[in-house]
């Protein structure tokens, strides 16, 4: 049953994919401006142009360029960037560690922040407690990570004369000081996602705990802890873990701003060096592993869905 | 609900889950909510109406305050702005805020607060166009989709799920890049993306009012698709695009500010607080941190406005949340 539902959706995925792929490789080729043209200055000749254009297969039609694009990234091949000449894949593999890492942490922290707090505020429904914590969650909804990054870089500093250090250290070189320089990126990175999955969990969780077995629950004599945790959040939290799965994109998205505040030489940075260069493949290559990603994310969720809730038939 | 899997609360961004996220998908509730009657106290005076809300919502009244000012803010700019958006003062580079300039002026001697005033104007206006722009395309594809169902809701569903693949700041950068920065740019690739995820809302609200007696009713009485769609649906729905809107307009506010800093949105002399921020407010942040610090604060504010007045809406217009 679950197998032909995974199928059924893989299936769905496809289609999906195939249009995203073909946006992702129609977009960046009707940025204006040519990348030829920058790569050789204003005062190159026509001859050199056209040269150039045909040695990087930018004279064929497009729909060639796209198959031909296409059957390479199946093999595994994203091309090479027209700025560096190193294969894409190899580029994005240096920068991928860091903005995964970024994410991951960023991600656990949501999770640390939202379940707690949704919990106590739908347990403590209308007191002080749950008021601060839905204004808080609503303020961490509002207020724009770049601005609080700044906020974060510039008050200790004022204050405390305290300024973060410049240079980015390597995995390789220092685990424990590349994790401690990702922090406070992934704290920012977190709020938003911890304020959307805290309402989340809050919601899920009121609705459960007015369900009949709930009261049967405290009617047995069960302690709060048992009936809140038990019977409420193991039945309420099935909805969150699908909106975990969803708060990825969100989250690689805002690792675009957050990498470039921090100067963190992330894969959401190289992107954005790529869009203002005007390097294809790159665009392409990065754009397309964040579009795959996102999808079999989805559905892996979905699957994982039907996995925790028994009740779940497709 | 045809062909609804959980992908559907899945696929809202979190911008727009701030209304939606606290029940199941929203495309999974039917929409009960009468489309004419009003929420409570039919015909009573506005004011009457507004104090109710008031008592009853104290977060959501706040927030409809804070939009108010913004709305007056970007109305009367001029007024209410002591100096012009562009205006240099006279040996007032870099001045701490004080009584002369309530926020401080910046590198280029402008007002600050003059700034964040007519500030307001560029995010009123971008937030407005968008959702305006966005209303309209999610509306004909969500309704359309569910009205017409079959193959065309297969085509345009699959082709929102690969839009709805992206993360919305990669998307909106990569369409940046190809149309170029500027305020009707900044609205397009906004309201694009923005109409893609409601127009899913609209849909699953949509299919739950087609399920209703009267739309049949209507059909069996040999009625047309457009007397049905105009009659029957849209009145059923509208609660749930204004909440949808309004939510929106926070989150348009936000995006707006992201792009406008990373410098893909409204170019200067237009003072945007994003754009604000990014540029010489991070060159002087050390030296001048009110430049640094204002056009946040009142980007925030916004934000904050917007959520909470979209909030306590959806409370009162959809009944089925009442009391949560």
């Amino acid at each position: 049953m679950l197998r032909r539902y995974v199928a059924k959706r893989l299936l769905i995925a496809i289609p999906s994919l195939l249009i995203a792929s073909i946006v992702v490789f129609t977009l960046p080729r009707l940025i204006p401006g040519d990348v030829v043209q920058l790569m050789l200055a204003e005062k190159a000749y026509a001859k050199d142009l056209a040269e150039l254009r045909a040695k990087l297969g930018l004279d064929r039609p497009i729909y060639v360029q796209y198959f031909e694009w296409a059957g390479r990234v199946v093999r595994g091949d994203l091309g090479e960037s027209l700025w560096t000449r190193r294969p894409v894949i190899e580029e994005i593999g240096q920068r991928l560690p860091v903005t995964l890492t970024l994410a991951v942490m960023a991600l656990a922290f949501a999770l640390c922040i939202a379940i707690p707090v949704g919990v106590i505020s739908a347990a403590r429904q209308d007191t002080l407690a749950d008021f601060v914590a839905r204004s808080a969650a609503i303020l961490g909804l509002s207020v724009p990570g770049f601005w609080l990054a700044t906020l974060l870089i510039v008050l200790p500093a004022i204050w405390w004369g305290w300024r973060p250090v410049g240079e980015f250290v390597e995995f390789s070189r220092d685990p424990v000081g590349f994790i401690r320089q990702l922090l406070l990126p992934a704290v920012i990175l977190g709020i938003a996602a911890s304020a959307a999955l805290m309402r989340l969990t809050r919601g899920m969780l009121l609705e459960v705990l007015r369900q009949d077995f709930v009261r049967t629950a405290w009617a047995k004599g069960l302690a709060e802890r048992g009936v809140v945790l038990k019977h409420g959040l193991r039945n309420a939290i099935i909805p969150v873990v699908t909106l975990l799965g969803t708060q990825l994109p969100q989250i690689i998205g805002g690792t675009v701003v957050i990498e470039y505040v921090f100067g963190l030489p992330g894969m959401s940075r190289f992107l954005f060096d790529a869009i203002n260069q005007r390097d294809y493949p790159v665009i392409q290559g990065v754009n397309l592993l964040v579009v795959s990603t996102v999808v079999m994310v989805n559905l892996g969720v979905d699957a994982l869905y039907a996995v925790l809730d028994p009740r779940i038939r497709y | 609900m045809a062909g609804e899997t959980p992908r559907s609360i899945a696929s809202l961004p979190v911008e727009t889950r701030v209304g939606t996220d606290e029940r199941l998908a929203p495309a999974a509730r039917p929409t009960l909510a009468p489309a004419r009657s009003a929420p409570a106290g039919g015909g009573r005076g506005i004011l009457t109406r507004l104090a109710r809300f008031a008592r009853r919502k104290p977060l959501g009244a706040l927030g409809g305050v804070i939009v108010l000012a913004m709305l007056v803010m970007a109305l009367f700019a001029e007024r209410i702005a002591p100096y012009g958006y562009d205006e240099t003062i006279r040996g007032a580079r870099m001045k701490a805020p004080s009584a002369a300039h309530w926020l401080g002026t910046d590198n280029l001697s402008r007002d600050m607060w003059s700034r964040v005033v007519y500030g307001a104007r560029v995010s009123i206006t971008v937030g407005f166009l968008t959702i305006g722009l966005a209303v309209v395309l999610a509306t004909a594809i969500g309704v359309s989709s569910a009205y017409f169902g079959g193959f065309w809701d297969l085509i345009v569903q699959r082709v929102v799920d690969a839009w709805l693949s992206f993360p919305y700041l990669i998307i909106i950068l990569s369409v940046m890049a190809v149309l170029g920065p500027g305020l009707g740019n900044v609205v397009i690739a906004l309201a694009v993306l923005i109409a893609a995820t409601n127009s899913r809302v609209i849909r699953g609200a949509t299919i739950a009012v087609m399920q209703q007696a009267h739309v049949e009713a209507a059909r069996a009485m040999g009625c047309g698709h457009v007397r049905i769609i105009v009659r029957h649906l849209l009145p059923n729905v509208t609660a749930t695009i204004i909440i949808l809107a309004t939510i929106g307009l926070g989150a348009v506010i936000l995006a707006e500010s992201a792009l406008s800093f990373l410098g893909f949105g409204v170019p200067p002399p237009h003072p945007s607080w994003g754009g604000m921020l990014s540029g010489s407010g991070r060159t002087y942040m050390f030296r001048a941190p009110w430049m640094a610090v204002w056009p946040g604060v009142a980007i925030s504010l916004a934000v904050f406005g917007f959520n909470m007045l979209g909030d306590a809406l959806r409370d009162v217009l959809d009944p089925r949340l009442r009391g949560s």
